[in-house]
């Protein structure tokens, strides 16, 4: 079965939320509209909401993520729910326990939704496949192929910047596209709402091969390529790309591909600046440009939060067919 | 039953009676509330008829339902806006139908979650039989005695009208 059959119940609703793929316009936007209404929680004195009281969500994380961790654990919390966090690069694994087992083991705990991130392409997938049917996989990141509750804050934090209308903007993704697996998520999510112009900025050995087909223009420029931009989204350059001799060095990085306020001057004087941290500061970008009035990455941490609570209560709510 | 196509005429007498009923108990000041849709059309013109100073809230009971679990989420979900705060005023929460309770309740727990409010008082355009909960309202338009299987409604938001339907 495909990632895109295996999230969706039989009325085209949310089981599971494994990527974007699959998903059609209307049910992403009533996604990004579920979680325009849970932005108001936070203004209220008690900062939460009953719906998913008395479930149960495990963080199963076996790939290391301080920020996507605590944003799931903070979305169950205001949903009321129960979390327990599980890392397993320091547990079952390293006593030779299975995945399986371990999900079996959870599973005979009662768990109701897993969010699962794994260094494995298609873990989630793998996860939601085999888990017993009344209990939801949230994909939080799985190896190089998808991040999609990453990519749905950055569409959320688009559509509250710029308004609705995809069509009209013109967005750069600048960075390491070819291991990104939030970069593909964005892509599709950015396609799926008909934004007009999708670009991605990168050297040439950090952009995947065909990269044209995912709908999107390849620019090797930096400034050619942010040129008229609404919104510039940078992404992380992990260290560990220095070793492969895909990049020469950091610094060279920088001069080539940092932004500076200086080479914004080519893209629109509203451009919104985004980036799914943590920022290497003197690397995709300098501080200026990071702190400056035009940045709304502290906004994308506090949507991150919103979203998260859409995807989980969108998701807990085919457990109703049980009962039915 | 009352001429329930005369809504102005009931919204009128609905006014006075409130105003009355604040007078009375000297709750100066209140604040007005109403629950989403149908509850905000009745609010809005209260909310005037009554001149109230502060702005009128909305809550959108959505996330404090009883029933999720149940029947799910509702596809449209507004944000609740409580333009005020909540603490140590006098609350007048307005719905359109009061049946169940069950909203009320649910409106209710979402208020507390904003504040402590000094008072509550509850104000619905009809009232009609089937109570799940031990709520009543202060202020009623009109009472209405429904079979089980049928159902009002109110149309809005212009021209608010009263739509009685056979359920099955």
């Amino acid at each position: 079965m495909s990632n895109a059959s295996l999230q969706l119940d039989a009325h085209g609703r949310l089981k599971h939320f494994l990527c974007i793929e699959g998903l059609n316009r209307q049910l992403l936007s009533e996604i990004l509209d579920t979680a325009e209404s849970f932005t108001g929680v936070t203004e209220q004195t008690v900062k939460k909401v009953p719906l998913l009281r008395g479930k149960t969500i495990v963080n199963l994380f076996f790939e290391a993520s301080t920020r996507t961790r605590t944003t799931f654990e903070l979305a169950a919390k205001r949903l009321s729910a129960d979390v327990l966090n599980i890392n397993i690069t320091q547990s079952s694994t390293v006593k030779g326990e299975t995945l399986l087992d371990t999900l079996r083991n959870l599973e005979a705990m009662h768990v109701d939704m897993f969010v699962v991130r794994h260094n494995d392409s298609g873990a989630a997938h793998f996860i939601a496949s085999h888990v017993a049917p009344h209990t939801s996989v949230i994909n939080a990141g799985d190896g190089r192929h998808s991040h999609p509750t990453q990519a749905l804050l950055d569409v959320f934090t688009i559509r509250r910047t710029k308004g609705p209308d995809f069509g009209r903007l013109r967005v750069a993704i600048v960075g390491d596209i070819l291991h990104s697996r939030v970069a593909r998520s964005q892509i599709h999510a950015l396609n799926l709402l008909n934004t007009g112009d999708i670009r991605i900025v990168a050297p040439r050995t950090l952009v995947p091969a065909h990269a044209e087909s995912l709908g999107v223009h390849v620019y090797h420029d930096l400034e050619a390529g942010i040129e008229g931009a609404d919104v510039i989204i940078m992404l992380r350059l992990q260290h560990e790309r220095m070793q492969g001799a895909l990049l020469p060095s950091e610094h060279e990085y920088y001069e080539l591909f940092g932004v500076t306020e200086e080479k914004l001057a080519v893209a629109r004087p509203d451009v919104t600046i985004m980036h799914p941290g943590p920022i290497n500061r003197g690397v995709e970008m300098d501080s200026e440009v990071a702190d400056g009035s035009r940045s709304v990455i502290l906004e994308q941490v506090t949507h991150g939060i919103a979203v998260r609570m859409a995807v989980m209560s969108m998701a807990m709510h085919h457990h109703k067919e049980r009962k039915a | 039953m009352n001429n329930i196509d005369d809504i102005s005429g009931i919204l009128d007498g609905m006014a006075s009676e409130l105003a009355e009923l604040l007078k009375q108990a000297g709750r100066d000041n209140p604040a007005m509330v109403g629950i989403h849709t149908g509850g905000v059309w009745i609010a809005e013109r209260l909310h005037r008829k009554l001149g109230l100073g502060d702005p009128l809230g909305s809550l959108d009971i959505s996330f404090y339902r009883d029933d999720f679990t149940r029947i799910g989420m509702n596809p449209v979900v507004r944000p609740s806006q409580l333009p005020f705060s909540i603490d140590d005023r006098h609350i007048i929460l307005v719905d359109d139908v009061l049946h169940t309770g069950r909203t009320i309740r649910a409106a209710m727990n979402e208020l507390f979650d904003y504040g402590r409010p000094a008072s509550i008082l509850l104000v619905a355009l009809v009232e009609r039989d089937g109570r799940e909960l031990p709520i009543q309202a202060n202020v009623v338009g009109v009472h209405t005695r429904l079979s089980a299987l049928q159902h009002i409604k109110l149309l809005g938001p212009e021209p608010l009208a009263l739509e009685i339907k056979q359920g099955s």
